[in-house]
């Protein structure tokens, strides 16, 4: 390959400095986080009632947050490591932003669940007295695995676009060359060392893939465990996962459209990978709506006793608007959207994936917290407080600075490393022309 | 040879030095008080038996209470009290809704003002079927959902069937709320409230007081009145002999007044668990609300 066409990738990819825009929403992230951390500290003074949490609804928007954090987190297996063993190429400039997508959003389900604890001081405890039988310690054993696999399926990657980088010591400034060093000094590109690390991958790819669907079932089961109405259903497993890899899909979708925009990659984010990846966003949502018609048609058409209170309460009842809010942005609009090929154009495929995501959170709500309210025997002798839910401002707080947070965390890692794989994308390139010219 | 004598040295020195110290710090009576513990004696002296079986005279003011500490260490709360199997047996046809039991509990526990562990619920199980009040606390089941779930084994089962709540290890993740299907759990928000004087009380599983911010509650059968050979607080507040408690090992229940073997007590008034179906094994037996004492009256209930 023409060392000028070379030079002009790694020109194009190389990461850049922060606009008036890029400022202005660190800015505002960092200022959410802050609030949400002054919220958190009130928690911790105060305890948990400054929530709107109560004996009945023990479990809010913390829980739910949990739940779509691990399940934005299995786009990373999805794009780096099924598509990659499926040798599908198109996906190669998505797989460092489905990535740094999975780490974050991994990093931010546990923060997320140590907010929610009642004593975080004894969070030891889970270690020291860890109890093998309980479904938690499952899912702390999972997510550990999982972030460390994606960890590595970050770092391995990034090593040769490493190298690439500390040659520009001046355009990078003293820190960030610094980092750089640090982190990949050792890598001298030779056919040994990517020997080593395209077997690593390969094999991380491997055991992705059976660790990013236990973190979803194993997170789903700390419903299924349960006798509740609207939990006590074998579906709960297949469902999650479903649900998991479309908000992840969603997510993604946006984020190359605001990769693309802000640091001009439309020559490698192009209309082809809008397009690709909205037919998989189609094939996901309507998997997810299939097994969604399972969860709700079939408990309807029995309406036992102890579940016809909750299913009325969602199809009808206090919880509708959200319903069908969450049904219809989630998968229905954004299968009407991008089952036409307008509809996978990057503009449409962005709002297409801002629906999915907005959807998909209010989706894992309605989840966690109606089953709650719906208990076997009534809600009597307790304050009229705890007959109903809504958050309180430190609990929005909270929860709106753990999504602030896991976007400055995405945000920063754009700033440092690029966010479309230099190495994979000049690698590719150079295949492509060979194909062309044999 | 300089070696050797340096070390034999050495030895002799660290040795000398260690006579020197005990030396001065030795005393002739290690009970003495120490310089920085010297309190005027009042005058006023009292009678004590010696470790020699003698009766001598202190001042009063020599004397230091002990700290309140449990007697029963928490590797002994965790196993129970050996060779008793308690249940619970709630007669609905005496009960008024007088949260006679629900006033003892809540005191007697220092439970948040919001907080009730044992709840008396109006039921009906159908439309045409007779509506009474139930008083529910834990059920203690055999096979406890909420034991399953707990990662950090805060919550157990004991060899005497009781399940309790270690609030010193909780880590108030509410898995056990969520599994719970009959509703038993409650959480501490807040701290509960409680004075100085209760929440300076060491913490004791048994005793469940006080209970602590950011852990899980719930009805304990009172194990500590148990060890005391005394009903729970429910049992002796209810003025109708609703709770009767005991031991099916030894086949008897009593509420205070009455007495009866367990075994023919269920059978001869047709006792039930509720949601048996769910295979939790409760030890909490109802009998069934007939020949009923008063007729149901909710004052809170909407007039429809």
């Amino acid at each position: 390959m023409e060392n000028l066409a070379k030079q002009k990738i790694i020109e194009d990819l190389l990461p850049q400095k922060f606009g008036k825009q890029g400022t202005i929403w660190v800015i505002v992230l960092l200022v959410l986080c802050s609030i949400g951390f002054y919220a958190y500290c009130r928690q911790l003074y105060y305890g948990l009632a400054v929530t709107g949490m109560r004996d009945y609804a023990s479990w809010g928007i913390y829980i739910s947050n949990f739940v779509f954090f691990v399940a934005i987190s299995l786009v990373g297996s999805l794009i780096t490591a099924v598509l990659r063993l499926s040798d599908v190429h198109w996906s190669t400039p998505l797989t460092r932003i489905a990535e740094i997508i999975a780490v974050s959003a991994i990093t931010f389900a546990s923060l997320i669940i140590i907010v929610d604890m009642g004593r975080p001081d004894r969070f030891y405890n889970l270690f020291l007295y860890g109890r093998l039988q309980s479904p938690i310690i499952w899912d702390v054993i999972v997510i550990s695995t999982y972030f460390i696999i994606s960890l590595l399926l970050l770092y391995f990657p990034l090593l040769p676009d490493l190298k690439i980088m500390i040659g520009f010591k001046e355009r990078n400034g003293k820190w960030l060359q610094k980092l750089y060093i640090f982190l990949g000094s050792f890598w001298k590109n030779t056919p040994a060392q990517f020997k080593i690390t395209d077997k690593a991958i390969n094999i991380l790819a491997i055991t992705i893939i059976p660790v990013a669907f236990s973190i979803h079932t194993v997170t789903s089961w700390l419903f299924a465990t349960t006798y509740r109405p609207g939990w006590d259903s074998t579906n709960f497993g297949a469902y999650f996962i479903s649900g998991a890899f479309l908000v992840g899909s969603g997510g993604v979708l946006i984020a190359m459209y605001i990769f693309r925009t802000h640091y001009k990659l439309e020559k490698y984010i192009t209309d082809m990978h809008f397009d690709k990846m909205g037919k998989v966003v189609v094939l996901l949502a309507l998997l997810y709506l299939y097994f969604n018609v399972n969860e709700f048609l079939v408990p309807a058409f029995k309406m036992k006793k102890s579940e016809e209170h909750h299913l009325l309460g969602l199809f009808t009842g206090e919880y509708a608007p959200i319903f069908w809010f969450a049904i219809s942005t989630a998968m229905i609009i954004p299968i009407l959207i991008l089952i036409f090929k307008k509809g996978r154009k990057p503009k449409a495929a962005f709002v297409a994936g801002i629906l999915v995501v907005v959807g998909s959170w209010f989706k894992r709500y309605l989840i966690v917290t109606p089953t709650l309210l719906h208990p076997f025997l009534p809600m009597y002798d307790v304050p009229a407080s705890y007959k109903h839910y809504f958050p309180t401002w430190e609990e929005w707080a909270i929860a709106i600075g753990s999504l602030a947070g896991a976007l400055l965390v995405i945000t920063f890692f754009a700033r440092i490393f690029p966010i479309v794989p230099i190495h994979e994308t000049i690698i590719e390139t150079e295949s492509n022309e060979n194909e062309t010219h044999l | 040879m300089a070696q050797n004598n340096s070390r034999r040295d050495f030895l002799l020195s660290g040795l000398a030095a260690t006579g020197v110290v005990t030396g001065c710090a030795s005393k002739a009576n290690v009970f003495e008080q120490s310089f920085d513990e010297q309190v005027k004696p009042s005058g006023k002296m009292v009678k004590l038996l010696s470790v020699d079986g003698e009766v001598i005279e202190v001042d009063e003011a020599y004397l230091k209470p002990i700290p309140e500490m449990p007697i029963i260490t928490n590797a002994e709360e965790r196993i129970g009290i050996p060779g008793r199997k308690f249940v619970m047996v709630i007669d609905l046809s005496r009960c008024k809704s007088l949260k006679k039991c629900q006033a003892a509990c809540d005191y007697a526990h220092h439970l948040h003002p919001d907080i009730n562990w044992l709840k008396i619920y109006p039921m009906q199980d159908a439309e045409q079927a007779a509506p009474y009040w139930q008083p529910t606390n834990c059920m203690h089941c055999d096979e406890p959902p909420c034991v399953k779930v707990c990662p950090v084994d805060a919550t157990f089962k004991r060899q005497d069937g009781i399940v309790l709540i270690d609030s010193e290890r909780c880590v108030g993740c509410r898995f056990c709320m969520a599994a719970c299907p009959y509703s038993s759990r409650i959480f501490n928000w807040e701290a509960p409230g409680v004075s100085d004087k209760i929440a300076s009380v060491p913490y004791s599983c048994e005793k469940s007081v006080p209970q602590i911010k950011g852990t899980v509650g719930k009805c304990d059968f009172c194990p500590d009145r148990a060890r005391e050979n005394k009903l729970p607080h429910c049992a002796e507040a209810c003025p109708n002999g609703v709770f009767f408690f005991g031991d099916m090992l030894e086949d008897s229940v009593t509420n205070g007044a009455e007495t009866y073997r367990f075994s023919e007590l269920i059978k001869d008034k047709a006792g039930y668990r509720l949601m048996e179906d769910l295979g939790t094994k409760p030890s909490v037996y109802y009998l069934p609300p007939v020949n009923r004492s008063f007729p149901f009256e909710n004052k809170d209930a909407v007039v429809e």
